[in-house]
């Protein structure tokens, strides 16, 4: 017992329980005033009320069971067990498999708001479109089938992935390239809204809600990124760093290309992208050093730039607030560039990347890749399919017309009288 | 009696509202609006997707006014509001045939002012 006193250090303690916080932050209000500000009007609550039920439903699921799945004890590689069914045996000593000076449970609760924000970023996808009865069932669904089991693959204990040396610092592989993946296939599933490439025009109902929401998205991040160092400790404050410099580079990088192509930089374009950097940097966070992940970064800007505006355009495939296009190609940049990049002399912990002279940890991040694209893509096609034949996931036309949040919500959220 | 709409550029409302002061025309009701004339609006960007079409912002001043002071309503206004270039706005004068102050139920000339 005093053995384990000794063990806990209480600034890692401290920062873990505020990065936790953090990470909450960018998922509400972050994430759904980014999201909200970006729908029509008549939209708004319905893109609020996702995000914001999303927290309560994961929360539960987690505690429940989604956190004995992904970081439980584990079977044969593919997924934990329910031994900690409920958070049975999960408390103040800590688990030294995942972070030996914390208590068990806030490195828990930390990994909750992880589970919490990955459903929800895929909400950006179906905004505008989907029924909340399909929303519910597929997000809980996706959270049990997709996540848990990828996030054990990635970093559970034991997990297979994980045994073959793939480096995901904070996630860039785990929530952001799979929620990407899973967004493509559902914009592809659902189809596009009504009128989409027709002539009707989807302009920002808010930029500044937009702006708004981006900006906690990088204040959140900070704990995303850093706290996943999961101690208040040298590999932190890297993180932190790197983390703001790749944003930086990202955000500046769309808006000059805007600025090229268009005539003009605009505010979108610099929060888009800044939003594109921090995907990037993710999973890169803690085993680059700053200057590559401004070169990061910058890739970030551009392809995710392409990515957005040329080729959605030209596939046609109406992915509304473009989740694939940031989360999906930005996530599997920054697990690519995690191979290319990485040095130990960065973290000990992890592995010399191409340019390091190392070929091995490349190879392993594209086995990576390969194996997150395809699992996310079957699993969303046969979750979406479940959910289609059991609710209808689509309103039907009239309520799509009138907006989603009189009709799946009873509300307005902009009074026009007094 | 007639019934002036005008549609002005918004930055141009203070010294309309001044001008029409001047002329002694105090009863002016004043709306946000959006339109468009024959430039066919602005064309914003969002992600690089372009939405031409879009409509401009402008201010919609509509006033009753007795016929003694349908010219200089229209001369404020047009003192004021015209820059000289394309989108100042218009001037649209109708046939107003009654006018009923709801305080007193008043009718007519005695009730515009």
């Amino acid at each position: 017992m005093k053995k384990e006193v000794k063990e806990m250090n209480t600034g890692d303690t401290a920062w873990v329980l505020t990065s936790s916080a953090l990470v909450l932050l960018m998922t509400i209000p972050g994430l759904a005033f980014f999201y909200g500000g970006l729908v029509r009007r008549k939209n708004v609550l319905s893109v609020l009320m996702q995000c914001f039920i999303i927290v309560c439903v994961i929360s539960l699921q987690w505690i429940l069971y989604g956190y004995s799945l992904t970081f439980g004890p584990d079977i044969k590689g593919i997924i934990g067990n329910l031994d900690w069914f409920g958070l049975r045996g999960v408390g103040g000593t800590p688990n030294p498999d995942y972070a030996a000076t914390i208590p068990h449970s806030a490195f828990m609760i930390f990994q909750a708001m992880f589970a919490v924000i990955t459903p929800a970023l895929i909400i950006g996808t179906y905004a505008e479109r989907m029924k909340f009865s399909a929303f519910l069932i597929f997000t809980i669904l996706w959270a049990t089938f997709v996540y848990d089991p990828l996030g054990h693959w990635v970093w559970g204990t034991g997990g297979w992935l994980k045994g073959l040396g793939a480096l995901d610092f904070a996630g860039g592989i785990v929530v952001h390239t799979s929620s990407g993946i899973s967004a493509l296939v559902l914009a592809i599933l659902i189809g596009k809204r009504i009128g989409y490439g027709n002539g009707v025009t989807y302009r920002p109902h808010n930029m500044p809600f937009t702006v708004l929401g981006g900006a906690l998205l990088w204040f959140g991040w900070f704990g995303f990124n850093a706290g996943s160092a999961l101690g208040a400790n040298e590999l932190a404050a890297h993180a932190f760093i790197t983390t703001n410099t790749a944003t930086a580079a990202a955000g500046l990088t769309w808006a000059l290309i805007e600025w090229k192509h268009n005539g003009a930089p605009t505010a979108l374009g610099a929060v888009s992208g800044a939003v594109s950097g921090l995907v990037a940097i993710t999973p890169a966070c803690g085993f680059v050093n700053p200057v590559n992940a401004i070169f990061i970064g910058i890739v970030a800007g551009v392809i995710c730039y392409f990515a957005v505006a040329k080729v959605k355009a030209a596939l046609g495939y109406d992915d509304a607030l473009d989740v694939f296009g940031i989360h999906g190609v930005g996530g599997i940049w920054g697990t690519l560039a995690t191979g290319l990049f990485a040095e130990k002399a960065v973290n000990e912990a992890g592995a010399n990347g191409l340019f390091f002279g190392d070929a091995h940890q490349f190879l392993v991040q594209c086995l990576l890749v390969v194996v997150t694209v395809i699992f996310a893509a079957v699993m969303t096609f046969i979750i979406y399919k479940v959910v289609n034949a059991l609710v209808c996931a689509r309103v039907a036309k009239k309520e799509e017309i009138v907006g989603l949040d009189l009709t799946q919500h009873s509300e307005s959220a902009y009074t026009l009288v007094e | 009696m007639k019934y002036i709409v005008a549609v002005i550029q918004p930055h141009k409302l203070d010294e309309v509202m001044k001008s029409l002061e001047e002329a002694e025309v105090n009863l002016v009701t004043v709306s946000n609006v959006l339109g468009r004339g024959r430039q066919k609006g602005v064309t914003e960007v969002y992600r690089g997707a372009k939405e031409a079409g879009s409509l401009l912002k402008k201010i919609k001043l509509e006033i009753a006014v007795n016929e003694d002071f349908v010219e200089p309503t229209i001369q404020a206004i047009i003192k004021c509001a015209r820059t000289g270039d394309m989108g100042d706005g218009k001037i649209f004068i109708l046939d107003l045939p009654e006018v009923i102050r709801i305080r007193t139920g008043e009718k007519g000339g005695t009730a515009i002012g």
